[in-house]
């Protein structure tokens, strides 16, 4: 196969870092919500914008973490049942244990960052491919979660506040959810880390040419470990912000998440062959998701036809993707 | 690099059945832990005498880790208890996971149980492997949603068709029988989902002229799936009078909703099932009232009709294990705290 002209294009892309494609996919949200907004005269109030963006947050957290871990060439299928099992020990630790929230709120996080720490462990040090690595991780998050919560869902009823944490607002007067304003810190601070970080740079790296990178001195194992870490923590916020939502920690839900956020990083025009991606991307691929989702349901479109529309738009995302990558 | 990607499909698609032989294993493992003492009983009692043997009755379920399967259990467990015989109680983790409830099926088949309780996930599926058991003579009592077959001798259920209609004439009654209503139901396959819809729109149409329903949409029972979709749903139709929610996860979904948007006591809201924030959202007055079926009952029929099927007695085709209506008013009598669970 033709690997060294791949590599070439991977790092002439590297250079404009897919702005065409971020482009097509935000000018795709935009003639999406266009579209809706004729089709429907309901699509474009505050409140249901309100609601596409809440209904984006829990997929969309955990699409940013995971974009980290494909652009190194990576997968992880880890992340729906994962965040499972962190809104569960969340409900463990304040419920259970009678910890303060803010502690609790850290350990969901910690479970996160521990769950992908075993994941890049598991990749790195004991050389599992990725999709194998994270699919024995999804099964046992899955099944730590049944066992942990007794299989029956642990409530925050009693915690006062604690659903305040996604639906309360900070800014005084405006009503957008905590949990928006968490999405876009979390936007930011990926961002950060990915463009402005030695993390980001590597991430780029070890995707581009995993080889080069082990031979220009750079301690990969490492820095898989802490990516997949990273894209833990992620999926720890992620999983707080869903028990918030939902007061209750519900320990059967969360598979089938992780192909969605997958889904929102495809959409967003990170490639899964690894070295080339952003988080804006897939932030915007979320909303995508989430926009599609809600426009077909406002108009009333029967649910078997609105998972075909998705599908179908998943394609030409990755064959639009395709075709630039000829043209470079 | 084609060889390295064919090497690697191949290790991954190796690991794969490895894993899901490693997975079916695990089970049969954990199932036949489960029964050491009565396998181990088993295995004395044949060598001594075979005429001692309790009846094995293997039960599976649709699910195992949720309150409602866990009442089933119980109820299961009591009348084990009362009539003398084994059981064991299994089932998926959730109820679209129609493949794995066919691998217990079989692993149950294959443990040579006298008899059946069964409750389908998807009847077209399961049916090749019932037709094995009613050929090797095993008697087959259905529960819950049922089996769509004529190889059960009984079915221990819900008229799910009746408890939705139950459902539709108190929504109607709620709203002053007009207003625009919508459903959000837990799926569009199985038969609880179909009755539970179908009984609560035919209601409507056929009774209340003046009631429109303006949507239905499917959110598998998953909370926050189902909140999202109620959202839209009054986002689409701003002028709602009530939602009905078919399981506890929708009915969940539309109270989360209705809470998001602040519209309580404004939509009226009619659940179906039980759970802590369901009894909740009905004591705090968000959700007018639900329907629950009597858990305990299906399990304890289930097993009831097993043992008159062995004993040779004749078994009720269809059994009907009830279903109550409970709101503010009733949510304390004893014959509702009996069939709601938190």
């Amino acid at each position: 196969m033709a690997a060294t002209t791949a590599n070439n294009n991977k790092q002439k892309s590297f250079a404009n870092s897919g702005a065409l494609q971020q482009i097509l996919a935000f000018a795709s949200l935009i003639v999406l919500i266009i579209f809706f907004s004729i089709a429907s005269e309901n699509f474009l109030s505050w409140s249901n914008i309100e609601g596409i963006l809440l209904s984006t947050t829990v997929i969309g957290i955990l699409a940013l973490g995971t974009t980290f871990v494909i652009i190194t060439g990576g997968i992880d299928l880890s992340i729906g049942t994962g965040m499972t099992l962190t809104s569960v020990m969340t409900g463990v630790f304040i419920v259970y244990l009678g910890l303060p929230v803010s502690v609790g709120i850290l350990g969901g996080i910690l479970t996160g960052a521990l769950i992908g720490f075993i994941a890049g462990f598991s990749v790195s040090m004991l050389r599992i491919p990725p999709f194998i690595a994270t699919l024995a991780m999804m099964m046992i998050a899955e099944g730590l979660s049944l066992v942990i919560s007794g299989a029956s869902p642990i409530y925050f009823s009693d915690v006062e506040g604690f659903n305040n944490i996604a639906l309360g607002s900070v800014i005084p007067g405006i009503s957008i959810p905590n949990a928006v304003l968490i999405f876009f810190l979390m936007v930011i601070i990926g961002w950060i880390l990915l463009s402005k970080t030695i993390v980001g740079r590597y991430t780029f790296a070890i995707g581009s040419n995993e080889e080069a990178t082990r031979l220009s001195g750079i301690n990969v194992k490492k820095w898989k470990m802490i990516i997949y870490t990273i894209a833990g923590c992620f999926t720890g916020v992620a999983g707080v912000i869903m028990a918030s939502r939902l007061n209750s920690a519900q320990p059967a839900l969360g598979m089938g998440y992780e192909l969605e956020a997958i889904a929102a990083v495809v959409i967003g025009g990170t490639s899964l062959s690894g070295g080339k991606g952003s988080l804006i991307g897939t932030m915007i691929g979320a909303l995508i998701m989430s926009v599609l989702t809600n426009g077909l349901r406002i108009m009333s479109i029967p649910q078997e036809w609105q998972t075909v529309v998705i599908g179908f738009v998943i394609l030409l995302a990755v064959y639009f993707d395709m075709l630039r990558k000829k043209n470079e | 690099m084609k060889k390295k990607w064919l090497a690697f499909l191949v290790v991954v698609i190796s690991v794969l059945f490895v894993l899901a032989a490693c997975g079916s294993e695990t089970e049969e493992a954990s199932e036949s832990s489960g029964n050491e003492n009565d396998e181990g009983k088993e295995t004395e009692t044949e060598s001594e005498e075979a005429a001692e043997d309790k009846p094995y009755i293997a039960i599976v379920s649709k699910g195992f880790q949720h309150q409602f399967w866990q009442a089933v259990q119980s109820g299961a467990e009591k009348a084990a208890e009362e009539f003398d015989v084994e059981i064991t109680f299994e089932g998926p983790e959730n109820e679209s996971q129609v493949d794995k409830q066919m691998e217990m099926l079989q692993a149950a088949l294959d443990k040579n149980p006298d008899a059946i309780g069964f409750a389908a996930l998807d009847s077209q599926a399961s049916s090749p492997l019932l037709e094995k058991a009613d050929e090797s003579g095993i008697p087959i009592i259905a529960f819950d949603s049922g089996v769509d077959s004529e190889i059960p001798l009984a079915t221990a259920s819900t008229d799910n068709y009746a408890a939705a209609q139950e459902a539709a004439n108190r929504m109607a009654e709620l709203i002053g029988e007009e207003g625009k209503v919508a459903l959000v139901v837990h799926d569009q396959v199985s038969v609880t989902g179909v009755q539970r819809r179908d009984g609560f729109i035919e209601t409507i149409e056929e009774n209340y002229p003046n009631i429109e329903i303006v949507d239905t949409q499917y959110g598998g029972g998953d909370h926050l799936e189902s909140t999202n979709l109620a959202k839209t749903m009054m986002q689409a139709n701003p002028d709602l009078a009530g939602i009905y929610g078919s399981n506890e996860g929708s009915a969940i979904g539309v109270v989360n909703a209705v809470r998001e948007l602040g519209k309580e006591g404004e939509i009226t809201i009619v659940g179906f099932d039980s759970g802590k924030q369901q009894i909740d959202a009905i004591k705090d007055g968000i959700m007018a009232g639900a329907i629950t079926q009597n858990p305990e009952g299906i399990g304890y029929e289930t097993v009831k009709a097993a043992v008159q099927a062995l004993d040779g007695e004749e078994v009720e085709e269809n059994i009907d294990t009830g279903y109550f209506w409970y709101d503010k008013d009733n949510i304390e009598d004893e014959e509702i705290q009996a069939a709601i669970y938190e």
